[in-house]
């Protein structure tokens, strides 16, 4: 039997990329909120520059939640699941956001009317068969004000390329307007990084540097990036990269309304007969805890969220909570980042130093910033070519047809060339259709008994379509530069298990295609929300965080806003 | 644990005068290497001074028998040649015996009965362990097992032998090339090899310029040199560890 705890107004289903967010301005409010988190508080104690720990074993070291409940996935419903060895993200208080590459972009205008858009410009029949895609509720206007506040908020360093409808061609000409400047300059550049942009310029494109949740100058107390090296899978040692676990978690602690419990492994959502969630059920130490809250805020990521609602059946909601229309599940897609392409280069690049988000991006092929009149696709690219290495992965490079891959003439080779290639993965539109979707896998369980999610998903034609044209471009930006081998990786097929999932608990005004409504409330429960990419509809060719982080605080806004009609 | 003791220094030797992969691979034709790279005197007369010390020290997860062929497959996978030592020279076989009592006790396993598949393989493809092969020989053996073509032999590979092959280079790999904290890339010998400049934990603007105008000296240090970070213990990473639950 669970030990029932002390009520509190809302409690928070994982305190990473959005949960930690969502916390602050619930918190300021002064609305009480429980934070459970199934991690461990880590601190920059636990963030050595060490490649071995942190990209080949297990970071960090205590066992994660995750990993005992990687999802399945087959590409159609006629193939078998399988389970891949590694589940991307971590649990821990800041959750991913500790080791995250902290891209932070903003989706385009596009990415949040693709349906009118498209329809517009081409045609209803250019959005593909099976596609389940729908216009956001909003347009991205209605979201400005909140990527604006959480940039401000957490601290991110960028170039603007467009201050309220004024173009600066020092940043992303195809960009919303903003409103201001973000906050910090952008990171620098390495001389590679500059030729690549000076390639770009030549070719005719717009190169610009991209937006990162890292410092580059003192910020709200905390050091600037130090460019060593270890940012991909590592935490920061000087608090540069901003988490949410030195960020918004812990004003959110200072104001006292914020009560963390790390090690809480929450099992089901608890719905009374009425349809209205009571609080959540979890465990701790093997000891099984019920924290009833007025509120309920499920903020861990996409493929959680989603067991977490199909698992959490009752009277109320026989086949899941919120879950009455069938949709939980639903709608699901993987931002489709394979299809690489692969330089080798005759020179050094000199890229030992510095971190993934450092780096020059070409926004020309992304979503509708070209003409696609005599296309047949939807969509594009966001070509990104970044500082990124590391000598056990330098080392293990791709010897690109020249030598072996062992013996002496591959120790030539590496000792010739370990500094000289350069691997692009490109972010490309990706849609969601009827036939891809997450459910709970019939066989596969974690060690509790309970299942695991299941992927059914794959790219479609116009996936694969944007992969090859983007490839093209890619290896055009690259041959131009000087390259003098490159490497094209596969288009891709099935989706697996990802960064960058989206979907599930989809955002949108008609309860009968969509979990959420238009500010992340359900439409069945009226006093549960959701939080994260799960609730995005589209992709668009950017990074999801910050788009999450945004949405985020603007269904924590409505919640306090709202207060006495949705919880009381 | 007496066998452990016994010395490979004849092996070593063996190996190192057989100037490994390149001549014999240029024999069976494997595609894009280059003739025999000589290795000369005095790195020969230094790694053979170094094998001593090494032939003396215990190993303690695999045994004298697994561990000799481990190194010998090390050592055809990356040999000592004018470009600098070998992966057995910085201790990399050292490096991954000891990750078998730890963070990678899930593949011990997999070395045991890779180890004997491939042995078992030599024997009955070749006539001879892998030790007694020649020089071609033994470089055709290894990429039998590296192709997979030495899978489905009767030899005992789970699974494809191209697995056992990945899992051994991807180890040799982390022993020669990662942080010494963990045993293995003696003297940062690996660092230097691909020119890797070294752990830092800060890069200035200025120490970027000179690392792009081939002014930055290498710095040789351990992440854990650092007094600020919590150190990894190498069986940190066991599975079994419990959780919240």
């Amino acid at each position: 039997m669970a030990t029932r705890l002390p009520g509190t107004d809302v409690v928070i289903v994982g305190l990473g990329a959005a949960g930690g967010v969502a916390a602050l301005p619930l918190a300021e409010a002064g609305v009480s909120v429980v934070g459970l988190e199934a991690g461990s508080r880590l601190t920059r104690k636990d963030f050595a520059p060490d490649e071995l720990r942190n990209n080949l074993r297990a970071w960090p070291f205590v066992v994660q939640k995750t990993q005992r409940e990687i999802p399945t996935a087959r590409p159609n419903r006629s193939s078998t699941a399988t389970q891949t060895a590694v589940h991307p993200m971590m649990n821990g208080v800041g959750g991913t956001t500790l080791h995250y590459w902290a891209q932070s972009w903003r989706l385009n205008p596009w990415d949040f009317k693709v349906v009118s858009e498209t329809r517009r410009r081409y045609g209803a029949s250019r959005i593909p068969e099976g596609s389940t895609v729908e216009d956001w509720p909003f347009g991205y206007e209605e979201l400005e004000p909140y990527y604006d506040r959480v940039e401000h908020e957490i601290g991110v360093s960028g170039q603007a390329g467009n201050i309220n409808g004024e173009i600066d061609r020092r940043g992303n000409p195809f960009e919303g307007p903003r409103k201001r400047e973000y906050p910090m300059e952008p990171l620098r550049w390495t001389g590679f990084i500059e030729r690549m942009a000076d390639t770009a310029q030549g070719l005719g494109w717009d190169p610009f540097p991209g937006p990162a949740a890292v410092n580059t100058r003192t910020y709200q107390d905390r050091s600037a990036c130090m460019y060593h090296g270890f940012c991909n899978r590592g935490g920061c040692h000087v608090d540069a990269k901003n988490s949410t676990a030195v960020t918004t978690i812990p004003r959110a602690e200072a104001t006292g309304n914020l009560k963390v419990v790390p090690h809480a492994h929450v099992i089901t959502i608890d719905a009374d007969r009425d349809g209205r969630v009571s609080g959540v059920t979890y465990l701790q130490g093997g000891e099984e805890f019920f924290q009833p809250a007025k509120f309920v805020l499920v903020a861990s990521y996409t493929y959680e969220n989603v067991r977490l609602l199909l698992r959490s059946a009752s009277r109320a909601y026989p086949i899941g909570l919120s879950n009455n229309h069938a949709q939980v599940g639903r709608h699901y897609l993987s931002h489709h980042q394979g299809a690489s392409v692969s330089a080798l280069f005759p020179f050094d690049l000199k890229a030992w130093y510095g971190l993934p988000a450092q780096g020059v991006a070409v926004d020309n092929w992304a979503d509708d910033n070209f003409d696609h009149t005599d296309l047949d696709f939807v969509g594009g690219g966001n070509l990104w070519v970044y500082s990124d290495r590391r000598p056990i992965g330098a080392a293990a490079m791709n010897t690109f047809g020249r030598a072996p891959t062992w013996g002496s003439a591959w120790k030539a080779f590496i000792a010739e060339n370990a500094d000289r290639s350069n691997t692009s993965y490109i972010q490309k539109t990706t849609l969601p259709y009827e036939s891809n979707y997450l459910d709970l896998d019939p066989v596969v369980t974690d060690p509790l008994g309970h299942p695991v999610i299941r992927i059914t998903a794959e790219y479609k034609e116009n996936e694969l379509t944007v992969a090859e044209f983007m490839q093209d471009k890619m290896e055009q930006w690259y041959r131009e530069a000087g390259a003098v081998e490159i490497i094209r990786s596969g288009l891709g097929r099935t989706m697996g298990v990802t960064t960058h999932a989206y979907g599930g608990t989809r955002m949108g005004d008609n309860p009968e295609t969509n979990v959420v409504n238009r500010f992340g409330i359900s439409h069945e429960v009226p006093n549960l929300a959701v939080v994260g990419a799960s609730v995005m509809g589209t992709s668009g060719a950017h990074n999801p965080t910050l788009t999450a982080q945004a949405l985020s605080w603007r269904t924590a806004e409505h919640i306090v806003d709202h207060w006495s009609s949705l919880a009381e | 644990m007496a066998e452990d003791l016994k010395p490979r220094r004849i092996t070593r030797r063996d190996l190192l005068r057989s100037a490994g992969a390149a001549g014999a691979a240029a024999a069976v034709g494997v595609p894009g290497l280059p003739a025999a790279a000589e290795v000369s005197p005095a790195i020969a007369a230094e790694q053979t001074t170094r094998s001593d010390a090494l032939a003396r020290e215990a190993y303690e997860h695999l045994t004298a028998d697994e561990a000799e062929l481990l190194e010998a497959i090390a050592d055809h996978l990356i040999p000592a040649d004018e470009h600098g030592p070998g992966a057995v020279d910085v201790r990399a076989v050292r490096y991954i015996d000891r990750a078998l009592g730890g963070a990678l006790s899930d593949s011990l396993d997999a070395y045991r009965t890779g180890l004997a598949a491939f042995d078992r393989y030599c024997r009955s493809s070749r006539g001879e362990s892998f030790m007694e092969l020649s020089p071609t020989d033994r470089i055709s053996a290894l990429i039998d097992v590296e192709t997979g073509a030495a899978t489905g032999a009767g030899a005992g590979f789970v699974g494809s032998s191209a697995g056992f092959f990945g899992m051994v280079r991807g180890h040799v790999l982390q022993g020669t090339f990662g942080d010494p904290y963990y045993g293995g890339n003696a003297n940062f010998a690996g660092w230097d090899l691909i020119g890797y400049p070294g752990v830092r934990t800060a890069v200035t603007e200025n120490d970027q310029r000179r690392l792009e105008a081939d002014e930055l000296p290498p710095y040789r240090r351990s992440a854990y040199d650092w007094g600020e970070f919590e150190k990894a213990s190498v069986s940190a990473a066991r599975k079994g560890h419990r959780h919240g639950d």
